[in-house]
């Protein structure tokens, strides 16, 4: 599909060292002595099967260029979530993109950040459906989103000093 | 007319409980016009067809305890229901049930019954004030507004009426129509003015649904907006007392149309009148206030007075120019 | 009716609509700073029935969380309860049989004609116009009453399970529908569209109210009646067709003028389009199972997986991590209002509130759907 393709390698000038991916989706989860790590890059997934076009996996300064890319081609952020790999000591952020109309394309990006101190750039500067996606992530797992305007919990209470989705949040 | 004591005891009477049955049965009438509009049946448990249901909301709101929020002025908090209704019970000295029956014949009863309008217009400026909640500040703002714009255009229609009827006295005015339909002001055939009086009676017959603060002009007590506007604060009989009063203000709008427009006690076709006559017309109009109320969304707040200032008042004058002229031809 | 006039900063108040109000559907608090009437900022403040069901995702297994997907938006439940049985059955890859695909199409087109009646309802008491509420509800009640039946509730479904439906449609409940739709169509021209559509204060009351641009939807992510009120053709069942909707014949309105009118318009015409996808359906309806070959207990492959559907308030998305344990590791409900909602602040500012209440109306939002 002629969109996917033009997003590809738009996105794929970001890793300039892999350009893609070609090995059949690497699964990460559950112990470490699986598959190794995947390498940042663009890979092409199956739609059918996972329900993404394309799944890039970037670093997390890149995270605004990749913003900016998705922008640029006509994308909109769709949803901004978190997964806490405990096992791993990572936080993952994964950005959604879709388009509205014409070509079908949906994209994830994916960052991941260490457990510890999880800080990623904010992208609500490019989209600002970001904004409420971020504080959203935010309250949930305490990823922090520097260069936030409004850096404040949103569902939980705005006193709340815990991060509920951690896996190892003990109520 | 003798003065004794007996017949101003009478009329007291009289008027309290017309002021009252209708008060509390004006509420009956518009839940069950609400409900058939709605193709449902309304309130049918509490006595036969709910004609009990009046009863059983007003003990219900006796019983319940005034509260008095913490920030309010008090005297005026609890001042300004009473005062809602003070305006619409006198105004019905005033009115002409028939040729015998009128508590006390004015010569300039018109005005006085909108002096009084205007005082039940303070009421509820005070309600919402003294209430101390900002949407309560909001709506009497609001209700001010609203009311005064639509004054205007309302005296204006009423002094066309003044004028061919020669006299502020609405026994007067109601005497001058008697004869059959004909002779009614609103097709007063006489002089041409049939041309300019159904304008009159659409324009005041508006402005009286604005002045009661009725849908679609209900921007006062905007339920969704609002809450419950000036009338927030207000629990058991403060509220009972703005809604009785509000029941009221419909009443004397109806009871004002009917002397100004349709004859008063006068039968349609020239046969005897009488008190009844008089009215089936005020509760046929105020079944249409009712009727349009469940039928219309709300307008917004500058729409309604844009209505006001840019449409009824240059067309009421226009009228009254029109009425004049006509006076004057002929 | 957007503002000419110079908004005074300094004398300003706060207002707080909510989160106790009649207009705001659900539990929604709104700070609004106003001037007078007109306001100057606006800032939702959510979580007032935040329930953490992400969370509760993660504590059991995947067919536990079935009952959780119709409290959220709880009145498109069942196409809540569709993604999901979406995202988990990609997942998983269990396959679904035709009839049962067609029972989940009808229904959730059912439900999605009783979701725009309950807006349509709602939208017209915050303009203050009471009536209409009674004659939506009475169709609402039919639809309930067809969904009962088979689904066994009246508002928040757990009917459909990995693999297909729990329950088949028997014969009573197609001459059902298709008498309701006769007598929806019947009713659509005069009550709907006579008496309030072509009433003049509605027109003037929502018309050049609240404009959207197509660029701000994009920017803001907002989907469904939102973006195709603003021209944007976007209808998940068309561009990124899911179960059987290819086979069927409907169209998308999508209107141009940005306007609550526009909103408005398009929900009313969808519910058309709803009917006629139901007709389509029930004349085509296969034979033959309605549940697929699912395991027991699910175990999915580890991955990241997605599903996306339509519902009344736009696109629903369901972002699964699987880690092949029997829990999910993690569920992401992308809900469609959370993102209409995002530009509220930024449209509302400089309109008068009563405005601004009736295109907070027009945006359709379920505050439980926002909060989850």
């Amino acid at each position: 599909m002629e969109i996917q393709e033009q997003t590809r390698i738009a996105l794929a000038e970001l890793f300039p060292a892999i350009t893609t991916v070609d090995a059949p989706p690497v699964v990460e989860g559950g112990s470490q002595d699986e598959a190794p790590p995947r390498a940042p890059g663009v890979l092409v997934t199956d739609f059918a099967g996972c329900g993404s076009h394309l799944d890039v996996l970037c670093r997390p300064d890149q995270v605004v260029d990749v913003a900016r890319i998705m922008d640029g081609q006509g994308f909109f952020l769709e949803a901004v979530s978190g997964v806490d790999w405990i096992d791993r000591h990572q936080l993952e952020v994964i950005y959604d993109y879709n388009r509205l109309g014409g070509d079908h394309c949906r994209v994830m990006v994916r960052t991941c950040l260490p457990r510890t101190e999880p800080v990623v750039p904010t992208i609500s500067g490019v989209f600002p459906a970001a904004d409420w996606h971020e504080r959203e992530t935010f309250d949930f797992y305490g990823i922090q989103f520097q260069g936030h305007p409004n850096p404040i919990r949103i569902l939980l209470p705005e006193d709340a000093d815990f991060h509920p989705l951690l896996k190892d949040f003990m109520p | 007319m003798e003065t004794s004591i007996w017949r101003a005891l009478l009329y007291l009477v009289g008027i309290m409980a017309f002021a009252g049955l209708n008060a509390a049965y004006l509420g009956w009438c518009e839940r069950k016009g609400a409900a058939r509009v709605q193709r449902r049946i309304g309130p049918c448990e509490a006595g036969w067809a709910g004609l009990a249901q009046p009863l059983c909301d007003g003990l219900k709101l006796l019983s319940k305890q005034l509260v008095v929020p913490n920030g309010v002025d008090g005297i005026i908090f609890r001042v300004a229901p009473v005062l809602a209704m003070i305006p619409a019970i006198t105004s019905m000295v005033v009115i002409p049930f028939s040729a015998n029956i009128e508590a006390r014949a004015m010569e300039l009863s018109v005005l006085l019954i909108f002096a009084l309008a205007s005082l039940s217009m303070i009421a509820v400026l005070l309600g919402g004030w003294a209430s101390g909640n900002k949407y309560a500040i909001i709506s009497s703002a609001r209700a001010v507004s609203q009311n005064l714009a639509y004054e205007i255009p309302m005296l204006v229609t009423v002094i066309t009426v003044v004028m061919i009827s020669g006299s502020m006295n609405l026994r007067e005015i109601a005497l001058d129509q008697q004869g059959g339909f004909w002779h009614w002001n609103i097709f007063r055939l006489e002089n041409g003015h049939f041309l300019t009086m159904w304008v009159s009676f659409i324009i005041f017959f508006i402005c009286s649904v604005a002045e009661t603060n009725r849908a679609p002009f209900d921007m006062a007590e905007a339920e969704s907006e609002l809450v419950a506007g000036f009338m927030t604060e207000y629990g058991s009989m403060g509220f009972g007392l703005f809604m009785m009063g509000e029941y009221l203000n419909i009443v004397v709008g109806a009871c004002l149309t009917a002397t100004l427009f349709f004859g008063g006690w006068d039968c349609p076709f020239g046969l005897t009148p009488g008190v009844w006559w008089f009215l089936i017309k005020i509760y046929i109009l105020i079944f249409t206030f009712i009727w349009i109320r469940w039928t219309y969304p709300r307008t917004q707040i500058y729409r309604l007075l844009n209505l006001s200032w840019k449409i009824l008042i240059p067309f009421s004058l226009a009228n009254l120019l029109i009425t004049a002229a006509l006076i004057k031809v002929f | 009716m957007t503002v000419p006039i110079q908004l005074r900063h300094d004398e300003t108040f706060v207002l707080n609509l909510g989160p106790q109000h009649p207009a705001t559907h659900g539990v929604l608090r709104v700070k609004l700073t106003m001037d007078g009437e007109y306001i100057v900022k606006a800032e939702p403040v959510l979580g007032y029935v935040h329930r953490m069901h992400e969370k509760m995702a993660e504590g059991g297994t995947f067919v536990q969380f079935m009952p959780n997907t119709a409290r959220m938006d709880y009145l498109h439940a069942l196409a809540y309860n569709h993604g999901y049985a979406l995202v988990v059955e990609k997942a998983a890859g269990i396959e679904v049989p035709e009839r049962a695909e067609y029972i989940r199409v009808i229904t959730v087109e059912l439900n999605r004609i009783a979701s725009h009646l309950l807006w349509w309802a709602a939208f017209l008491l915050d303009l203050g116009g009471f009536t209409p509420l009674l004659y939506a509800f009475d169709d609402r009640e039919k639809i309930i009453d067809l969904l009962e039946r088979i689904t066994g509730s009246r508002l928040t479904y757990s009917y459909m399970r990995f693999g297909g439906v729990c329950n088949d449609i028997d014969d009573e409940f197609i001459t059902g529908t298709r008498d309701f739709i006769k007598r929806l169509r019947g009713r659509l021209p005069r009550l709907y569209h006579d008496l309030v559509t072509h009433n003049i204060i509605l027109i003037k009351r929502i018309k050049d109210i609240g404009f959207i641009t197509a660029e701000q939807c994009r920017r803001y992510g907002a989907t469904g009646p939102v973006a195709r009120g603003s021209g944007i053709n976007y209808d998940i069942r068309k561009n990124e067709p899911y179960s059987v909707y290819p086979e069927f014949d409907f169209d998308v309105p999508v209107f141009e003028e940005c306007d609550s009118m526009a909103r408005y318009m398009v929900r009313l015409q969808e519910i058309e389009q709803s009917m006629r996808i139901i007709e389509q359906a029930l004349d085509k309806l296969p034979d033959g199972p309605i549940m697929g070959k699912a395991p027991k207990m699910l175990k999915p492959e580890a991955g990241y997986y997605y599903s996306a559907v339509e519902t009344a308030r736009g696109s629903l998305g369901h972002r699964l991590v699987c880690d092949g344990g029997k829990n999910p590791y993690k569920l992401k409900l992308r809900s469609p209002t959370f993102s209409n909602l995002s530009l509220y602040g930024e449209v509302a500012e400089g309109m008068l509130l009563a405005d601004a209440l009736a295109f907070m109306g027009s945006l359709d939002l379920v505050i439980p759907e926002i909060d989850r």
